[in-house]
């Protein structure tokens, strides 16, 4: 294992024992990730990239290989609040105000009063939500929830982020601005980024790295290293190097649907 | 007949003054006056057909007298609702939604305290209050604390299911937010599951309060010193004193609608961000 990998997963499986039978969530995954890497993980529904990814984060435990995560087990790197992990829908705490939200994870870790109001303000900015502490989450659009969601995952210091879908349920133009937001963030933190999507475009747009996966059993297909330069504008969308890795990904999608 | 027409040209006046006001909007002060006006309406209908009809004060006394012997028992009434509802009821009630609240954290942890406790509960509950009574008379004596042990059992089952049921008000998203935090058992207690749980919570106290004021008076049906709320309205009703029993029953009214609207009030403080709250 090279020093600088921050996930290692060997053969690793999962297999769900449900009534109608066992399900192969995951089969023989292997995937290196280093620090510094934004990695999408794309596939239909069924391919397994929610339950790698809550792998990662010791919410669900492999049935066979291993994985590592900075260099430990799942289990001791949730322990050393190795990640923060930002759910499908925002998740907010509906009695807490989006500043105790965003504050919640630092009450737990024990930061110190004084470090929690700077923290606070700090990821609050990140996400441009500067003036909407005192609202409740029921309060605020979709958008700002999950933006309010990822500032949670980012007020405490853990070099790795792990993403389920988080714009899923995002109409396009607000997605759009928001990955260009997380694009910006991961540049000027160095974060190591998982991140789980359902659409193409995104997943070129943000990516690195982009994983390829596809349904029962759930196993990569392809893993794509992306050429594009880390600066990234919106239109970069319609150069050639992006359009023949959207390629190439449709095309691996296609091919993990083939043998069904 | 002469009276009932004037009852009835009386009701259909007033009615029509409360349709009228509650045809011109709905601003704070009509939905405070539209209700009085409906009160004192049914209050002077009452006295007018006790009057006009010289109704026997045994069957149903007038208003006015029952106001007359409520301004006129003041010391007694007041010493009867410290022993019933402050001695009986609310001690009850504390001890007995306390002691719930506890047990329902207690089987929130453990499965096995699910298994064996709650059945218990609902058997404890099953036991009709009338047989209830007469045994804590014997085992805590006539004073009050017979009354608030009657109420503890009342108040427990309730209070303790609608905890229970609140314990598990959390979805699997807010659960795994807090393992990946790696929170200790009790972080996610106070910062998850008790928040989650208080609308369930504040539901068992309400129920609760009304159970606690029938628990009390009812159970000085079956012993007590010569003071109460139970006690009163049982020796009054056996010298025919209807007018102090409906007076006890004006104190149990006032007292048990102010208790619930307290605990209505703190829910609201609470539980104001609850989509049943927001309004």
């Amino acid at each position: 294992m090279s020093e600088q990998a921050v996930i290692q997963a060997d053969n690793l499986s999962l297999t769900f024992q449900t009534n109608d039978g066992p399900v192969h969530a995951l089969k023989d995954v292997n995937l290196t990730i280093n620090k510094g890497d934004f990695v999408s993980f794309i596939g239909p529904s069924g391919c397994g990239k929610t339950t790698f990814l809550r792998v990662m984060a010791d919410l669900e435990q492999p049935t066979g290989g291993a994985i590592s995560v900075n260099g430990m087990t799942p289990e001791a790197a949730r322990k050393a609040r190795a990640y923060g992990y930002v759910f499908q829908a925002a998740g907010l705490y509906p009695w807490r105000t989006i500043e105790k939200n965003v504050r919640l994870p630092l009450e737990i870790m024990g930061y110190s009063k004084a470090e929690m109001v700077t923290r606070v303000a700090q990821a609050l900015e990140l996400v441009e939500l500067t003036g909407f502490e005192k609202k409740f989450p029921w309060q605020l659009s979709g958008g700002m929830q999950q933006r309010a969601s990822i500032a949670r995952a980012l007020a405490f210091d853990a070099d790795l982020l792990l993403m389920d879908e988080p714009f899923g349920a995002l109409d396009e133009i607000v997605r759009d601005h928001l990955n260009e937001q997380l694009l910006d963030l991961w540049k000027r933190t160095g974060k190591t980024i998982c991140f789980v999507t359902h659409s193409i475009p995104e997943a070129v747009y943000l990516s690195t790295k982009i994983v390829v996966m596809s349904p029962r059993p759930g196993r990569v297909t392809d893993v794509i290293e992306s050429p594009l330069p880390k600066d990234r504008p919106l239109d970069i969308r319609e150069s050639k190097d992006f359009l023949d890795i959207a390629h190439r990904v449709r095309e691996g999608l296609r091919a993990g649907h083939g043998d069904e | 007949m002469m009276i009932l027409l004037g009852a009835i040209i009386f009701w259909l006046a007033m009615w029509a003054v409360n349709a009228w006001l509650a045809h011109r909007g709905s601003s704070r002060a009509i939905r405070i006056i539209v209700p009085i006006i409906f009160g004192i309406t049914v209050v002077a209908l009452w006295e007018w057909l006790v009057w006009g009809w010289d109704i026997n004060p045994v069957l149903l006394p007038a208003p006015s007298a029952i106001y007359a012997a409520f301004i006129g028992n003041i010391p007694t009434l007041w010493a009867d609702f410290l022993q019933t509802f402050v001695q009986g009821a609310l001690t009850g009630y504390i001890i007995g939604c306390g002691a719930a609240f506890l047990t329902a954290v207690a089987i929130d942890r453990s499965p096995f305290l699910q298994r064996g406790l709650l059945p218990i509960g609902n058997f404890v509950a099953a036991l009709p209050i009338v047989g209830i009574a007469p045994i804590m008379v014997m085992w805590f004596g006539f004073g009050w604390q017979s009354k608030a042990a009657v109420v503890v059992i009342m108040v427990y089952f309730p209070m303790l299911v609608n905890t229970v049921q609140g314990m598990k008000a959390t979805d699997p998203m807010q659960r795994d937010l807090m393992r990946t935090y790696a929170a200790s058992y009790p972080q996610r207690l106070m910062k998850l599951r008790l928040p989650a749980a208080a609308p369930f919570i504040f539901n068992g106290l309400k129920i609760s309060t009304t159970l606690a004021l029938i628990g009390a008076i009812v159970a000085e049906y079956f012993g007590s010193p010569i003071v109460g709320m139970g006690f009163r309205i049982q020796t009054e009703l056996g010298r025919l004193n209807l007018d102090m029993v409906w007076a006890e029953i004006v104190v149990a009214a006032i007292a048990g609608t102010a208790f619930y609207g307290l605990v209505t009030l703190l829910e609201r403080a609470a539980t104001f961000w609850h989509p049943s709250q927001r309004g």
